[in-house]
């Protein structure tokens, strides 16, 4: 069986650029670089990327394809637009780095237990369960993502936290039970796999 | 009739119970000392935030951010979309502008809309709540119902990311905006306008996933308003709110500092500046108590 990635492959040979302005979001900006660093110097976990996104634009036009997809840099994105706001270019770098994540994502080629990788899955799949964030099943299951003694003991760290929210009825442990939702589950939930089969089929992801 | 009416779009965070109840309270006690009307958009659904860009995609993000835009104008025909939450602002506005910008994402917005028999037809205007204030009101417009002056309290101004960039403020500059000072001023308070974290990232979501390279930015938030001499921190963002407040027992804990600062909404100070009682403001709702504007709200 051919996989997505294996035909991402075949179909731009090593013109990674066009794949990338192809299939990532706002990707067609990327040659827009002028390699200035401002991006690196203004983000607030500059000194945790591996690869700045000056670095990762770079890296994109020379073709290194497996460096850049395989690369844990994007998933430190805080999403505090600095970036974009200050990028002399305009370059949409933020919403780049989110498309470069979703790209190597569902690829399959980002690292395997990458914490925000985890839990960005585990966000989105707990908002589209019932059309809203369950915020204490989306905490209980990022506690317990390592197994059961983990779970434990990390939960039992953040109990204080956890009750002075439960008495400042900012948390409801009712909420295991199905909480807030939509009531037209049946139509969001079909317009999100709508949406998806669209963009899967747009950007090669069902090969 | 109220004075202005829009269709409230209040987000995960802003429901009963949830992270940041006592923000949709104080909205609420706010926009009824100002004559607003909230009407929330009937069966609204998650923005998808930033963070869901991993599982979520383009279109996906788009399309439920759309569909709420559906929703508010069949039933809140004409009425501006008013976010309160930083990140529901965002996700929503940024949705509309991609549409706005892109006939073939529209057409495959709505393709997607179609299979709950739903359309959008492109007129949604998305605002957060303090660009209502500011630009709707004014200073001067909001400062016609206060009661009771805020004197004697430094307010940190915490600005934080997402109510500030990429779009911006009432056109404020990103790198030093001033609106946040400018309304506690409005109300008596003290702003510490030398406070330099205003702008500072608090981690998002990272809070969960990246844990102490968070906690090194909310380290810097709070250790930065203790040096200005700020007696309580004042946030217009929920995740920025529940961030910095919710960690400081666990910086404390790891970093051996005693961090114990007050971290309140806009929304809850003009509450007590409006005569409203420590509960209308929901400073019940608060981890750290913010004791001084109690004692505002008790007199």
């Amino acid at each position: 069986m051919t996989t997505a990635n294996q035909t991402a492959i075949e179909r731009y040979r090593n013109n990674f650029l066009r794949e990338v302005e192809a299939n990532v979001e706002e990707g067609h900006m990327v040659k827009m670089c002028m390699q200035c660093g401002v991006c690196a110097g203004s983000c607030p976990l500059g000194s945790a990327w591996e690869h700045s996104p000056q670095k990762i634009f770079m890296m994109i036009r020379a073709g290194k394809r497996d460096e850049v997809l395989g690369s844990d840099s994007m998933f430190m994105c805080t999403s505090c637009y600095n970036c974009i706001v200050r990028c002399p270019r305009q370059l949409p770098i933020t919403h780049i780095m989110h498309g470069l994540a979703n790209y190597a994502h569902r690829l399959n080629l980002a690292p395997k237990g990458q914490p925000t990788r985890e839990f960005a899955t585990l966000f989105w799949n707990n908002l589209t369960k019932k059309g809203r964030v369950n915020e204490l099943t989306l905490t209980l299951r990022h506690y317990f993502r390592g197994g059961l003694v983990s779970g434990i003991k990390e939960a039992l760290g953040m109990q204080s936290i956890g009750l002075g929210l439960f008495l400042a009825k900012r948390l409801n442990p009712m909420e295991i039970f199905g909480g807030h939702g939509v009531k037209d589950l049946k139509g969001f939930h079909a317009i999100v796999a709508k949406a998806k089969e669209i963009e899967d089929r747009k950007k090669g992801f069902t090969a | 009739m109220a004075k202005k009416e829009y269709a409230f779009y209040p987000g995960c965070s802003s429901q009963l119970k949830a992270s940041a109840s006592n923000y949709l309270v104080s909205t609420n006690s706010m926009c009824n000392a100002l004559d607003i009307k909230l009407t929330e958009i009937p069966d609204w659904n998650c923005c998808g935030a930033s963070v869901g860009y991993c599982e979520g995609g383009e279109l996906p993000r788009i399309a439920i951010n759309a569909r709420n835009f559906a929703q508010a104008e069949t039933h809140l025909p004409g009425q501006d979309i008013v976010a309160t939450c930083a990140a529901c602002w965002l996700g929503a506005r940024e949705s509309k502008e991609r549409l706005d910008g892109s006939a073939q994402l529209m057409k495959e917005t709505n393709e997607a809309l179609a299979a709950a028999g739903l359309h959008y037809s492109g007129g949604a205007n998305v605002r957060h709540m303090v660009e209502v204030l500011i630009e709707d009101f004014g200073y001067d417009g909001l400062k016609a119902p206060m009661k009771k002056s805020l004197e004697g309290i430094k307010f940190a101004g915490y600005v934080g990311c997402q109510t500030n960039r990429p779009f911006g403020i009432d056109g404020e500059s990103f790198e030093n905006p001033m609106y946040l000072d400018k309304m506690v001023e409005t109300f008596g308070g003290e702003a510490l306008k030398t406070y330099d974290q205003k702008v500072t990232c608090c981690g998002g979501a990272l809070a969960f996933s990246e844990p102490e390279k968070s906690q090194k930015q909310i380290r810097d938030i709070v250790e930065s308003a203790y040096d200005h001499g700020a007696e309580m921190i004042v946030t217009p963002c929920p995740l920025c709110q529940a961030n910095v407040e919710v960690y400081q027992s666990e910086i404390n804990k790891k970093q051996g500092t005693k961090f114990n600062m007050p971290v309140v909404y806009y929304s809850q100070l003009m509450t007590v500046a409006y005569g409203g009682s420590a509960k209308d403001a929901a400073l019940n709702g608060q981890l750290i108590r913010a004791e001084k504007l109690e004692k505002i709200a008790g007199k």
